[in-house]
């Protein structure tokens, strides 16, 4: 399999990262070269192999359901590029 | 005072438990050797008041006589660890300004033990590299360089590796005294085997990952960069333990790692796996493999074959899983929250130019490839087959451990190379980690050991992977195999004054 510039527009516009049209084409380029080099794992037999969820054989903890942490919103916005009221800021969503 | 930064971690906690020096001596002769070593870029951030109070503190703890291992010991601290109030951007232009309001498990053991912290260490953006060469803050300078055949010194830097690069360098300059690392597919042991230094990758689920930079959550590990074994026994019982915040720290008692330092290895099994010997190998690596296998039967080990029928799909299977967890992992960098902000027409434009401005080369490559890997119609054929794939690798572990207790193989496939000789070519920078990821990708840990010198002078690492919390065992091993190999070589001093 091997991604063209359409594809490659297609997953850019899903990670949210910005790909300019000069940009398809070198980026695809290497993009391919990544995907030709991981199709080799198509050659192992996988029948019947499950497949990994955890390397390290664990339950997973259980804790009782109550808040235990949190109440500190300016804390949390100190780092935000820009806030106002007690909010996080963005561009206007809705017209 | 130069002779308190050649001291290791072991002699540093020796000579201050004793009261023969101070943590400000020595906190303070590291400040200075930091300020020498600027070329070298191992540093973002230099925290030297900070230092200074730490140091206090910690010679006021010697006193009290609640001093521990890492009490009074100055440390560099790799960016991706999340330090109250100070720099901690994963050396990434996207989470500009980021200064987080709290404390990465792993640092506060750390602090809690006394150590030092003398600065935020330079890295590949995000974890994501084997040259530290994609740091938003410039690559670092190995303190290594060749030595031509005239028996000069070459002017040509090289890489420290990656993607712990600055911790290591700094380390290996001797203007930290051991440094914090992490590794998702070979982050510390490549590096340590570029720089002539210890490096240990615990199994996954022995540190916690709260406040740390997720990367590849599957396969994040912290880890110490040290001059010795001694040294990483001592800093990774400070570093190790069970946390609430990290459902995936494994809650088992952290033991006393140095005391498995007995230098007895008589009866152990070591293995050998025939898989490891690749194409294009240089000799010296291979001499070094066999020089590591004959210095352990001579100890008193018995060396046995084994084979790993899956190594060679290793690679490939982690450039799936990674990337994988790095597109949904960052996410996160939008714009909104923290960091850098690119404002664009839309909150979607803005995402958008964030994220290309934000992120390097190397990051959006991953992003992309994981993107494309998890979109619909391709998550079974790619990811789902990658992560089968990894139990095969599992297994293969699995059946070697029932054949032997250790297993020794190289750390890297060459020495450390130029700067800016692979930076154009992804593919072959990420056959660096040919020998480090297979224990990743089975959660298994490992550790460097510096071994010898290349034919042009530069440091070469033996690789020793052990059974899932088997630290103790594996420890023990790299101790005898570093007395056997006796590296004493230190990078000839071509940065700063006094060179």
């Amino acid at each position: 399999m091997s991604v063209d510039k359409q594809t490659v527009a297609k997953i850019a516009n899903l990670a949210r990262i910005e790909v300019s049209e000069d940009e398809l084409e070198n980026t695809m380029g290497e993009l391919n070269n990544i995907i030709d080099w991981i199709e080799q794992l198509s050659e192992v037999n996988t029948d019947g192999v499950a497949a990994m969820t955890s390397v390290v054989a664990a339950d997973l903890p259980r804790r009782e359901d109550k808040v235990t942490d949190g109440g500190y919103r300016d804390e949390v916005l100190k780092n935000a590029p820009v806030a106002e009221h007690g909010f996080f800021a963005v561009p206007k969503v809705l017209e | 005072m130069t002779e308190f930064t050649k001291l290791t971690l072991s002699e540093a906690r020796d000579a201050l438990h004793k009261g023969d020096i101070s943590s400000v001596e020595i906190t303070s002769a590291h400040l200075d050797a930091i300020d020498d070593a600027k070329e070298l870029n191992s540093y973002i951030v230099v925290t030297a008041d900070k230092a200074m109070d730490m140091a206090a503190k910690a010679d006021a703890m010697i006193k009290d006589g609640t001093a521990k291992g890492m009490t009074g010991i100055p440390i560099g601290i790799k960016d991706l660890y999340c330090t109250k109030g100070v720099h901690s951007q994963a050396a990434s232009h996207i989470l500009d300004g980021f200064k987080p309001e709290y404390e990465s498990t792993v640092t506060s053991n750390l602090w809690d033990d006394g150590a030092v912290m003398l600065g935020k260490t330079n890295m590949d953006e995000f974890a994501m590299g084997s040259s530290n060469e994609n740091s938003y803050y410039g690559p670092v300078k190995n303190p290594w360089r060749a030595t031509k055949e005239n028996g000069e010194l070459s002017d040509k830097n090289t890489v420290p590796g990656g993607s712990s690069g600055g911790s290591a360098a700094a380390v290996a300059a001797d203007i930290s005294i051991a440094s914090t690392g992490t590794d998702t597919g070979g982050s510390i042991r490549q590096p340590a085997s570029f720089t002539g230094l210890v490096g240990l990758k615990p199994t996954y689920g022995r540190c916690s990952r709260w406040g740390m930079v997720a990367f590849a959550s599957s396969l994040d590990q912290a880890g110490p960069l040290t001059k010795t074994v001694r040294d990483a026994a001592i800093m990774m019982e400070s570093m190790a333990g069970y946390d609430p915040k990290d459902s995936t720290s494994t809650n088992i008692t952290v033991p006393n790692y140095e005391a498995a330092l007995t230098g007895d290895i008589r009866g152990l099994k070591i293995g050998v796996p025939k898989e490891y010997r690749v194409d294009g190998m240089p000799d010296g690596i291979e001499k070094l493999w066999q020089q590591g296998i004959d210095w352990l039967k001579d100890a008193g080990a018995e060396i046995i074959d084994i084979s790993l029928p899956h190594t060679k799909y290793a690679l490939p299977t982690c450039y799936i899983v990674a990337p994988a967890e790095c597109s949904s992992n960052l996410a996160r960098y939008d714009g909104v929250k923290f960091g850098l902000r690119v404002d664009g027409d839309s909150l979607d434009d803005m995402y958008k130019k964030t994220r290309a401005a934000g992120f390097g080369d190397e990051v959006k490559r991953r992003i992309l490839i994981g993107t494309y890997v998890l979109s619909a119609g391709y998550y079974d054929a790619y990811y789902l087959k990658a992560q089968r794939v990894r139990t095969l690798i599992a297994n293969d572990f699995k059946a070697a451990y029932e054949k032997c207790d250790v297993i020794l193989t190289p750390t890297a496939p060459s020495a450390a190379f130029n700067l800016g000789e692979k930076v154009s070519d992804p593919l072959s920078m990420y056959l660096n980690d040919v020998f480090t990821v297979p224990a990743s990708l089975a959660g298994l840990p490992g550790i460097s050991v510096p071994a010898g010198l290349s034919s042009q002078g530069l440091p070469l690492g033996l690789q020793l992977l052990g059974q899932a919390f088997g630290e103790e065992q594996l420890l023990k091993v790299a101790d005898v195999l570093e007395t056997a190999a006796g590296f004493k070589a230190k990078p000839a001093k071509w940065w700063g004054e006094n060179t």
